[in-house]
């Protein structure tokens, strides 16, 4: 469990729809080593393809994204 | 630690969905059973009075999930079923339609729902705002061209209509009992910030007036104020506040009082636990019994819930979030984090309320308890972070944030 790609050796990729994101920043609080709300306003995601060990980090932020903006693929 | 055999969660919304998925997500196997009483799979209440609202949504959008994802997941969704009774000695719920269930592990998510202004019922155009039902009753008229809306209390939902349907271009007179809006949350200071919002915007905004007559044969035709004024409308939206739905367990056997009353780890009785927006329970970070009726708590809570369900007395934790929020209005988006309120020491930690972009930070017994935000997502976040981390007011006020 964790460390690594999943069995399928396919690392997670965070994608943000941006036609949805409004910038509340839930996801920057819980894992701001991922996501970062700038003085813009805007999202950037400073790592789409984070460690394996921070997926349940990650499903928290898909689950707390009060505009269900954020998804994961693999 | 035994887990319960089956679980039912009352309440179909999404303090109920989060609860569920998060019961197989701790690995829970035995059946889960989620019962609403609506026809409609779980929805998102906060595009109702925005995207769905105005139209640039079509209301499937609000969905939070999907038949065949309930199906993968093993829960099984009882819609249009209404829960009428509960006795906790025999662990029996009652329905409307006359059925009877016993249940081992419960969760309580059954929400709230809208107050309404008295001898209103017999009207046409009087519409409330809490589910898909009344947004697409609302739009629907709408359509039809009436032109006068007029909205009743400037609280967030209230003041997310008037903006959706005011940008939409219709007439749009916002009464308001306060001075400002949402003074009781924000202080009048920022309270006028969103005043100065509305009227720029075009909205006739009345305020410290309360609503003493509404008038009209069939259909609404006008609504009388307190200080004496009549200002016509042909549609009425009523923005009051909501109650939480709890009369059904007046006689359960469990402690009713403006919510179900929880322990700290939301806990209403073996066996029995409570989330979202009908739950009240002691929150130990603020040493405050708090009900609270977000979006981001009915999230939180009804994972906590379904977690405290499946493990001992001895290993439950206390439910302890830092409350947060947020509101979109036009181009403004208001967050609003942990639990200031006006007479506490504030101090404008950035921007300005001529540029009504800022953040407000809210100190109180030398803590910082609270953040509020006008466009600054970042700040409230962080904030938000140091209050949960206890930082004192002093602190987080020469912060660089």
């Amino acid at each position: 469990m964790g460390g690594g790609p999943d069995k399928k050796g396919v690392p997670m990729k965070i994608v943000v729809d941006y036609d949805l994101c409004e910038s509340n920043a839930i996801c920057m609080q819980i894992l701001p080593e991922v996501f970062e709300v700038r003085d813009d306003d805007f999202l950037y995601v400073l790592d789409e393809s984070p460690a394996e060990e921070l997926r349940p980090k990650v499903e928290e932020c898909v689950n707390r994204c009060p505009k269900q903006a954020i998804s994961i693929e693999g | 630690m035994i887990p319960p055999r089956s679980v039912t969660i009352v309440g179909a919304s999404l303090a109920g969905l989060r609860a569920a998925e998060t019961l197989r997500r701790e690995g829970y196997d035995g059946s889960i059973t989620m019962i609403g009483d609506e026809p409609h799979l779980p929805y998102d209440r906060p595009p109702l009075s925005k995207q769905i609202l105005s139209g640039e949504w079509p209301p499937e959008r609000s969905g939070l999930t999907s038949a065949e994802a309930l199906a993968d997941a093993g829960i099984e969704l009882l819609t249009s079923k209404r829960a009428i009774g509960f006795d906790l000695a025999t662990r029996q719920l009652e329905f409307g339609d006359g059925g009877t269930l016993v249940v081992d592990g419960l969760i309580l998510a059954t929400g709230a729902r809208c107050r309404r202004l008295r001898a209103t019922d017999h009207l046409a155009g009087v519409h409330v705002l809490r589910g898909l039902d009344d947004v697409e009753g609302l739009r629907r008229e709408l359509d039809t061209g009436p032109s006068r809306v007029v909205v009743v209390g400037a609280g967030f939902i209230g003041a997310e209509v008037a903006a959706t349907v005011r940008t939409a271009g219709f007439e749009v007179t916002l009464v308001e009992a306060e001075a400002t809006p949402l003074a009781r949350v924000l202080g009048s200071e920022i309270g006028e910030v969103c005043a100065e919002i509305h009227r720029d915007h075009g909205v006739d905004l009345r305020t410290g007036v309360g609503v003493v007559s509404v008038e009209g044969s069939r259909r609404v035709e006008s609504v009388g104020l307190s200080d004496g004024s009549r200002v016509a409308a042909d549609i009425l939206v009523v923005g009051i506040g909501v109650v939480p739905n709890t009369e059904w367990l007046e006689d359960s056997g469990l402690t009713i009082d403006n919510g179900v009353v929880c322990d700290q780890t939301s806990l209403a009785a073996p066996g029995v636990v409570a989330a979202g927006d009908v739950a009240r329970w002691p929150n130990p970070r603020f040493n405050e019994v708090m009900r609270v009726e977000h979006w981001d708590n009915a999230v939180e809570q009804g994972a906590h819930a379904a977690r405290r369900l499946l493990v001992d007395d001895s290993a439950a934790v206390a439910f302890a979030p830092v409350p947060w929020f947020w509101s979109d209005q036009y181009d403004r988006k208001i967050q609003m984090a942990g639990r200031g309120r006006p007479g506490d020491e504030m101090h404008l930690a950035t921007g300005s309320f001529a540029e009504r972009r800022f953040a407000v930070l809210y100190g109180r017994a030398g803590r910082l308890v609270g953040v509020v935000g006008f466009n600054r997502p970042r700040h409230v976040m962080r904030y938000k972070s140091m209050i949960e981390d206890g930082v004192s007011f002093e602190n987080a006020v020469s912060a660089d944030v």
